[in-house]
């Protein structure tokens, strides 16, 4: 089974990632068994299927896609993944600020895609808890990446009061 | 200025330790070429024609004398013994290896510096204008802002990976000095009739291969709001800026497609969720900021200086170099001065790291150890006593930086060109040099006057040429460098993007073709008349034929 890192430790990931292949479509895409994380299209074709299987289920968003998009269903989400289709597309770190900051999403923010050891401390930073590092790359050696930057200066999920709040404490 | 804590100091620390991991793992293979780039990007680290281009942050411009002796030891140490300020209040470095670099930002550290977000797809460093403090026209000193900016923006977690550059300036005086209207995100300083300070928020302004100029998004924003602020305009750039085309993801192109009214509607409804969040700057803040910019000790003095205005009358030299390098300052009996950094024959705004340590020296006798960096690529010592101004003249006249050029002709702001930069089309420095050969003399230089002559050597215009009286633009045609001529920018207050007058030259005719249009000029001119202004008053079309000739002359007619 793949390891994922889960709250800065790799865990065995429980998730199936289903992706739409060339010439697949959501509605008859085969779905497979046991815990899955599927892409928006698959889960707002087949929100009832997917809910009645009585299995977890997650939905992943493309960088294109925004929280918008599963706002009302979040609560029945235990897992939400945001993909990096390249990990210089930034698009995924406001996705998941809005998640915890807007949404008040509590569930697991998975990245996914292109994710690599130098960007885990900001994703961390915007409320990623779980990463899918990209299978070539060590998760032991990523896990130190969570260290970098002691007190950094900004509020974000991590930590909701800026440096200058702190300083001044 | 600004001083770090144990906070700002364990940042720059850690940065060091990060960068110097991300070198090592990409020398054992462990990062890809790919991987590394952006993460060398945002240390300022490019991989150019001959070696490495670093380029080393001087956040809006301050620059202590510790900082500019460790910048000339690097120079010694890892480059040719030489450095180059850009537009940008940025020091680069065209020689070092990539091996030597993280060992550069550890001596950098040493001194407060870093070289964090100097390059990258994301907020670089903050500008601003390099009076502030001391103009009289200032409205607020724009540095304490400055630098909460700095730190807001210094590894921001949402917006390290934008879909391109971010740039931000920051003016607070009556004159803009900072180019605020070409930049993406420009802000003014304001003061209320009722005292309330705040910004007018410019959006989506820039020069590169689409010139625009910013577009006021809000007409006034609370200073305690500026970062809640500015985030909403990043997320709304982050989440809907083009990234399909390197070419259109600026956020003027996002501003251009949705309109400024539609544009500055999705900021506004963005900032309701964070207005008032905990990024609103606290007075306690602003005053703990604030107080490293508190006046130096001025000594009390005349507002006139007998023996400075006697040794102007003595020294026709001297009261030159006073005419065009020195500046009323608002404190009685002191001056501002600007080292010239266009010493007719050296690439403009180059320094070497002999010059960096005299400059150095100079500021420690003469300006309480300050300097700032212009983005007309000088130095500036901001506060010089009058009386001291000839013993500082003949010193500066010694190593070097006593042209007395400031905002004349020779005085152009340069990019470094095809001899360095990869992205060049055509090289700058040389066609330059051979332009201030040809206005070698003095009193010609001084005759015309003021005029801002700005030379990029390709499209992404980090010589500013759009925004020149004169501008030149290196372009590429078969693989032969020719060049093209723009009239009738301007920067300030009435900034506005210079006109292409037609086809392009070759470089031997750019002096000749310069000349035409400056003797054209002199010939038109009212009186005191500037450039800008005789331009302004007859347009484009005759100025072309003083270039082109009658082939110009048919085409106005028809």
């Amino acid at each position: 089974m793949t390891k994922i890192i889960k709250n800065r430790q790799a865990v065995a990931d429980d998730y199936t990632l289903l992706k739409l292949a060339e010439g697949e479509v959501a509605e008859t895409v085969a779905l497979p068994a046991g815990a899955v994380l599927v892409p928006l299209a698959v889960w707002v074709a087949r929100k009832t299927e997917l809910l009645a299987r009585g299995t977890p289920v997650g939905v992943w968003l493309d960088a294109g896609e925004g929280p918008e998009a599963i706002d009302a269903d979040l609560a029945q989400l235990p897992v939400i993944g945001v993909n990096f289709p390249k990990f210089v597309d930034g698009r995924g770190y406001s996705t998941a600020r809005l998640l915890r900051e807007r949404y008040g999403y509590q569930g697991e923010i998975r990245a996914i895609g292109d994710v690599l050891q130098d960007q885990l401390f900001l994703m961390a930073r915007c409320g990623f808890d779980a990463f899918a590092l990209r299978a070539d790359k060590s998760i032991e050696k990523a896990l130190g990446a969570f260290e970098t930057f002691k007190a950094p200066y900004q509020a974000a999920v991590d930590q909701t009061q800026p440096l200058f709040r702190r300083r001044a404490a | 200025m600004y001083r770090y804590d144990h906070y700002d100091q364990a940042l720059v620390d850690e940065r060091v330790a990060q960068f110097r991991d991300q070198v090592a793992r990409w020398k054992a293979g462990e990062l890809s070429d790919d991987e590394l780039r952006p993460l060398r990007l945002q240390n300022g680290l490019y991989i150019q024609r001959h070696a490495p281009m670093f380029r080393i942050a001087v956040p809006y411009g301050m620059l202590a004398s510790r900082q500019l002796r460790c910048l000339a030891e690097l120079g010694r140490k890892y480059d040719r013994g030489y450095g180059h300020f850009t537009t940008r209040h940025n020091m680069q470095f065209n020689w070092p290896k990539i091996e030597d670099v993280p060992e550069m930002l550890a001596e950098l550290a040493k001194v407060e510096m870093h070289a964090i977000q100097t390059s990258g797809n994301c907020i670089r460093n903050v500008t601003t204008d390099q009076f502030a403090g001391v103009a009289a026209d200032e409205i607020l000193d724009p540095r304490p802002l400055c630098e909460i900016l700095r730190q807001w923006s210094t590894f921001h977690p949402e917006f390290a990976f934008l879909p391109r550059k971010f740039k931000i300036a920051v003016n607070g005086a009556r004159e803009d000095r900072a180019l605020t209207w070409f930049h993406d995100i420009g802000l003014h300083i304001l003061k209320t009739d009722d005292g309330l300070v705040g910004f007018r928020v410019i959006v989506g302004g820039g020069l590169g291969r689409t010139p625009i100029r910013g577009e006021i998004v809000r007409e006034f924003l609370p200073w305690q709001d500026i970062l809640t602020y500015c985030e909403a305009i990043l997320r709304v750039y982050n989440r809907y800026g083009r990234r399909d085309n390197a070419y259109k993801a600026r956020i003027k192109i996002l501003v251009q497609a949705l309109g400024v009214v539609e544009f500055a509607r999705q900021v506004e409804e963005e900032w309701a969720y964070l207005k008032g969040g905990p990024a609103t700057i606290t007075q306690a803040e602003y005053d703990r900021v604030t107080a490293f910019f508190g006046a130096p000790a001025y000594a009390t003095l005349p507002t006139i200086d007998e023996t400075f205005v006697a040794q102007q009358a003595d020294s026709v030299p001297f009261a030159r170099w006073v005419e065009r390098n020195v500046r009323p300052h608002r404190i009685p009996g002191y001056a501002s001065v600007t080292l010239s950094l266009k010493k007719p024959g050296i690439a403009p705004g180059d320094i070497t790291s002999d010059q960096m340590d005299i400059a150095a020296e100079l500021a420690d006798a003469y300006s309480f150890g300050e300097l700032r960096v212009t983005h007309e690529q000088n130095l500036v010592l901001a506060d010089v006593e009058q009386r001291q101004l000839f013993a500082l003249w003949q010193e500066a006249k010694a190593a070097g930086f006593a042209t007395p050029n400031i905002g004349l002709l020779t005085d152009m702001i340069v990019c470094p060109g095809g001899d360095f930069c990869d992205l060049a089309n055509a090289r700058s420095i040389p066609v330059a040099n051979a332009v201030q050969a040809r206005f070698d003399d003095l009193d010609y230089l001084w005759d015309i006057g003021d005029i801002e002559l700005n030379f990029s050597g390709c499209m992404n215009s980090c010589g500013h040429h759009h925004v020149g009286n004169i501008g030149i633009l290196g372009v590429d045609k078969g693989n032969e460098e020719w060049y093209q001529i723009t009239l009738g920018g301007e920067q300030g207050n009435d900034a506005r993007l210079g006109k292409v007058i037609g086809p392009s030259f070759a470089a031997a005719d750019v002096p000749d073709v310069i000349e035409k249009i400056v003797r054209f000029y002199i010939a038109q001119r009212f009186d005191d008349e500037r450039f800008i202004d005789t331009f302004r008053r007859l347009g484009a079309d005759p100025f072309k034929v003083a270039v082109y000739g009658d082939k110009a002359r048919l085409k106005a007619a028809a």
